[in-house]
């Protein structure tokens, strides 16, 4: 109760705070910039030009004071932080890449990133495809766009309960409460305990994220595909062409551009992805990922900054050709304008 | 010669539109199966997760969810009350009680084994225990000493002997108990009485809310002046709110880390709030900026023109008229906050007065990790209310996230 009296109290306080900066800050601007009589009381010397030059920056320093404390500075930090030792005291210039690349864990983690990189932005994209396509056809296509956009809503440690009840394994013999193996041991298989199966416990942990993507894909390909004029698609038809080819030949052909901003930024997200690994593995069975890792040598031993700078950095270097992409995108867009 | 060549070219017509409409009823069907069988999937891990956790937990631990509505199975073992709680009457010794906990709803099928004679004629089943089948509910068993023992089906029991009974522990035997279908809530008593889940939601909330507010707020105001005023360095500062959107989280952690604990805002609400306004705050500005730039220009000339000043078509006339863009992000800023584990993990604490509900999930995975009835239960709680949020603004998260990604698609 008395946290919520306090959280009550912290946004009365913060939003006031903001409040006042805003308003206080404008009126404050009037009032020092205000117009003023010329000596003869006829002419009206205007200072807006002064006002509104300093009025701009008083709507946006807040956000990039925010940026550069929150953002900005940590990751310049960051990098400089991978050229030192645990406490980050001493330099010790390339030691931690050193480290790195004769590191078992590092090398398994950079192999199970490409492998989550090569499969979950592909296979989310193009079911997101295939539903999009499918739901469109439907009279109750919103309703299963619904139910499949819904995991959208769920955090990855939830979506991590979830599945790992649906992993569950018992020893051969007892009834099996994953449906999974209730699934396997019902077509006369044998139970497995498919989270510590190397190499194929990977393929289980990425379902969880394509579970969780696939619904944010075909909401985008939905949209963009309801921007393809139907008179190409009725053209094509009459040309004779099937609607496989239809498919291929002109929808695909049509939303490239959002198949690539789906694309990267499930790439990115696979690249961020923490929660799932942490909570399903935590790195066993040869599961580990990038930023499980970074996350563990954060608190290691009482925590190693420089390994953890370093390997967030690697995880930076990665974002940075979809960053210089997502870039020249908004450029060509502003061009538009 | 004509009307010929128009029969058959009206045949060949028949004939192509007869095959065009059978592809299309195969079509028509492939596809809504498809797509039926692709909606099942993915909502019948949800679906079992909740059925779970509105089940009796025995019964959670030994079927599978899809078996809810059916009586289900198990055996286990029984073991009749210590010597110590023996009563004489009439030169008989008895021992009574019952083998289930109170309130429980299991009855028992049949027993045998243990302590009790065994016929050793019946075939037993894989993992059965040898001798349960051989007595039912209700039958008087004579025991070799001469003592009886009957068990009813709701497992009172009543052991009587001539002689004083002088064993340690309780006697035991082995029994093939059914439970019938049964929901409850007793799941979410458990974890909100032992585990203080319910803690955990409110300091959720307590993240949640100032953290979507004040990210909005502060966007609002630079998003406008992105669009609207002209400052020196505008669209450089605007290239780098755009490049920042990406920047990964990791990136930013370890700084920030030393850095509270320097100026002491680790483990507490206020530097959460502050992190996760920072982190939200690209994408923010980035999304206000694409709907603010839509608005009319002759809105804010006109507005100008009447004197107005910035600040004032910006309170009066922009934020208004902004209202379903700024529901568009704070449903992403919300659904983002609540899901968060990293940040949690790294700026709070994990005291019962901060632990939040991702973390305490994830510590429950850890420490309870056998314990189904605890771990639906809790994901539930967890994701409630982002799932009712998520279905009842769909249409401005759906509308942010085409903002955010297509612009103008």
């Amino acid at each position: 109760m008395q946290q919520i009296l306090s959280g009550v109290y912290a946004i009365i306080i913060g939003v006031g705070a903001m409040v006042l900066f805003y308003f206080g800050t404008n009126w404050v601007l009037d009032k020092a910039f205000a117009d003023e009589m010329t000596a003869d009381r006829r002419m009206i010397k205007s200072r807006e030009k002064i006002r509104e030059s300093i009025r701009p920056w008083i709507f946006v320093l807040p956000a990039l004071l925010l940026l550069l404390l929150y953002l900005v500075y940590p990751a310049i930090q960051t990098f400089i932080l991978s050229f030192f030792n645990a406490t980050g005291n001493e330099f010790v210039g390339l030691h931690n890449y050193e480290w790195a690349i004769n590191d078992g864990e590092f090398l398994q983690s950079i192999g199970n990133n490409i492998l989550w990189l090569l499969i979950v932005p592909f296979v989310s994209t193009a079911l997101g495809l295939v539903i999009a396509v499918l739901a469109d056809r439907v009279r109750w296509g919103t309703l299963a766009k619904s139910m499949i956009f819904m995991p959208m809503a769920i955090s990855f440690v939830g979506a991590s309960v979830i599945w790992k009840f649906i992993y569950d394994y018992r020893p051969e013999g007892q009834a099996q409460i994953g449906v999974l193996n209730a699934l396997v041991t019902s077509l006369g298989g044998q139970p497995q305990a498919w989270l510590t199966i190397p190499f194929w416990n990977n393929i289980f942990l990425m379902i969880i994220l394509i579970w969780i993507q696939t619904g944010f894909a075909m909401v985008l390909m939905s949209a963009a595909l309801r921007g393809v004029p139907e008179e190409t698609l009725e053209a094509a038809r009459i040309d004779g062409a099937n609607e496989v080819q239809i498919f291929f030949n002109i929808m695909i052909p049509q939303i490239i551009g959002t198949i690539l901003v789906v694309w990267t930024t499930i790439t990115i997200v696979v690249l961020k992805v923490f929660d799932i690994v942490l909570a399903m593995t935590n790195g066993q069975w040869d599961t580990e990922v990038l930023a499980n890792l970074m996350y563990d040598w954060m608190f290691r031993g009482g925590g190693d900054f420089g390994r953890g700078s370093m390997l967030a950095t690697v995880i930076m270097i990665a974002v940075i050709p979809i960053m210089i992409w997502n870039i020249r995108r908004f450029r060509a867009e502003e061009a538009q304008r | 010669m004509t009307t010929k060549a128009q029969t058959m070219a009206g045949a060949a017509d028949k004939a192509a539109s007869g095959t065009s409409s059978f592809n299309l009823s195969l079509g028509w069907w492939i596809t809504r199966i498809s797509l039926a069988l692709i909606v099942i999937a993915w909502t019948i891990p949800t679906f079992g997760l909740f059925i779970s956790s509105l089940r009796d937990k025995d019964q959670l631990a030994i079927t599978g969810w899809w078996t809810a509505l059916q009586t289900s199975v198990g055996t286990e073992q029984g073991r009749t009350g210590e010597a110590d709680a023996q009563v004489e009457t009439n030169g008989q010794y008895v021992l009574t009680g019952s083998i289930f906990g109170e309130g429980s709803t299991k009855s028992i099928r049949t027993y045998g084994g243990g302590f009790l004679p065994s016929s050793g004629t019946v075939e037993y089943g894989q993992g059965e225990q040898p001798g349960i089948r051989d007595y039912a509910p209700g039958e008087l068993v004579t025991l070799e000493d001469g003592s009886t023992f009957v068990l009813e089906s709701n497992g009172t029991y009543t052991y009587t002997s001539p002689t004083p009974f002088d064993f340690d522990r309780g006697r035991r035997f082995f029994m093939e108990t059914q439970i019938p279908p049964t929901f409850t809530l007793a799941n979410y008593q458990e974890i909100f009485r032992a585990e203080s889940v319910d803690q955990s939601f409110i300091n959720t909330f307590t993240v949640v809310i100032p953290a979507t507010i004040i990210p909005i707020a502060i966007a609002a105001f630079a998003s406008y002046a992105f669009t609207w005023m002209e400052f020196p360095g505008r669209r450089f500062l605007f290239y780098i709110v755009v490049a920042l959107i990406v920047v990964p989280l990791q990136m930013a952690l370890i700084p920030l880390l030393r850095l509270y604990n320097t100026v002491g805002l680790s483990k507490g609400y206020p530097g959460i709030w502050l992190a996760h306004t920072g982190f939200g705050l690209p994408l923010a500005i980035y999304l206000l900026r694409n709907y603010i730039g839509s608005l009319p220009r002759e809105l804010i000339e006109s507005a100008k023109i009447d004197g107005a000043s910035h600040f004032q078509i910006f309170t009066r006339l922009v934020l208004p008229l902004s209202v379903p863009a700024l529901a568009s992000f704070a449903i992403f800023q919300f659904l983002w906050v609540w899901n968060d584990l990293l940040v949690a993990l790294v700026f709070l604490g994990k005291t019962p007065d901060q632990i939040v509900l991702t973390s305490k999930l994830r510590e429950l995975l850890g420490s309870r990790a056998d314990n189904w009835e605890i771990l639906t239960s809790s994901a539930f709680v967890s994701i409630i209310v982002p799932v009712l949020v998520f279905f009842a603004l769909q249409r401005y998260f759906v509308r942010g996230l085409l903002a955010g990604s297509v612009k103008g698609g």
